[in-house]
């Protein structure tokens, strides 16, 4: 009776479809994914900046987290911190370097699940031509559809990198070493 | 007095073109030192800011010098000058002029990009006109770059120019330039 049960609830559970990988393009379109940034000035209070042209994609598997994959391209050029000059400083060779670096990109090596719906997103974030390991602590915040017939999910993530690591040495002063790089992004199902 | 006549130049001129000569150079000397400024040289922020000031009150007195010069003519040239040497001192001049108004333009356009109007000291602001074109920032910035290096060597050009009349040629144009009559 047991084994007859066993074999049966193991039966339905191959009956019902698995929750499938599916490909995600970043809606980059409708702007709603975001590469942003802060950083101490000063130590007196956060600096924001994001930059505004970037694309990439994701697939992603509700049952099978760890399988998920992530890649992203940034446009070093796009960096906006409101302010001309100050974006034009942060283009040049003392900053992102984007003349010789136009693209900065992430691309996740491995997945951590973790408590709830929290993941550590492991992958190789390269800047300014300096490619480092990065972890990324991240969040699912929802999926579902949406109310044009489309399929929606989406993640906000966050990490702290040390400039110099990536060979921005510019000394900005001791509480101005780090800076924080917060992710939003929202695919669109393929 | 201060008008220019066919033969000597006024008060206006010699003191209109001594302190943009001065100035030019005051700002080549600011700008080339300014740009390497650490972030926490107490100078970072002033340095720019008195560039920019001082940049806006030359184009001033450019605009004040080209008014002048349909009001009250320069003189003409000294009877011992050759040909080609009033040529190509035209062709200099009239680069001297261009530059400058280059890199004011250049320089206004660097810094409002993002819309930001430039304050001249605490006198007044120049609103901006914001983004142009692409780039503009950058771009805007290569140009007041290579366009101030070419009118410093233009200006040391035209200083030389008038060592020369004044010591080899041992003739009045130097002299001329700061009011003497002939």
């Amino acid at each position: 009776m047991k084994k007859l049960l066993l074999a049966a609830s193991m039966a339905a559970m191959m009956a019902v479809p698995a929750a499938q990988a599916a490909d995600y393009v970043i809606d980059t379109q409708g702007a709603h994914a975001f590469v942003q940034f802060k950083i101490s000035h000063l130590g007196y209070s956060w600096l924001y900046g994001r930059f505004n042209t970037f694309s990439g994609d994701f697939s992603y598997d509700a049952d099978k987290l760890e399988a998920s994959k992530i890649q992203l391209t940034i446009d070093t050029n796009s960096v906006d911190s409101n302010h001309a000059e100050r974006d034009k400083h942060l283009r040049s060779g003392d900053f992102l370097n984007v003349s010789k670096h136009p693209k900065a990109t992430f691309v996740s090596t491995k997945i951590v699940p973790k408590a709830g719906d929290t993941f550590d997103l492991h992958g190789n974030l390269t800047l300014n031509g300096v490619t480092k390991e990065v972890v990324i602590a991240a969040e699912k915040l929802g999926e579902g559809t949406d109310p044009w017939g489309g399929y929606r999910a989406g993640f906000a993530g966050t990490t702290t990198l040390t400039l110099k690591d990536f060979a921005i040495n510019t000394d900005l002063g001791p509480a101005s070493a780090t800076v924080q790089l917060d992710l939003t992004v929202e695919g669109i199902r393929k | 007095m201060l008008k220019n006549s066919s033969s000597h130049y006024g008060l206006v001129s010699v003191v209109l073109h001594w302190l943009v000569a001065l100035t030019v150079f005051g700002l080549f000397g600011v700008g080339f030192w300014m740009v390497d400024l650490s972030y926490y040289s107490e100078w970072y922020r002033t340095a720019p800011y008195w560039h920019k000031s001082v940049g806006i009150l030359l184009a001033i007195a450019m605009l004040l010098r080209l008014l002048w010069r349909f009001l009250s003519p320069p003189p003409t040239a000294l009877a011992s000058h050759k040909s080609w040497e009033k040529r190509t001192s035209a062709v200099v001049q009239f680069c001297l002029y261009l530059g400058i108004f280059m890199l004011v333009l250049s320089g206004y356009l660097i810094s409002t990009e993002d819309g930001r109007p430039i304050a001249v000291f605490t006198w007044f602001e120049v609103p901006a006109l914001g983004a142009l074109f692409a780039n503009q920032a950058d771009i805007a910035g290569l140009v007041h770059e290579y366009v101030a290096y070419s009118l410093i060597a233009l200006a040391v050009l035209h200083g030389l120019a008038a060592l020369k009349h004044h010591f080899i040629d041992k003739d009045n144009t130097l002299k001329r330039m700061f009011g003497r009559k002939p």
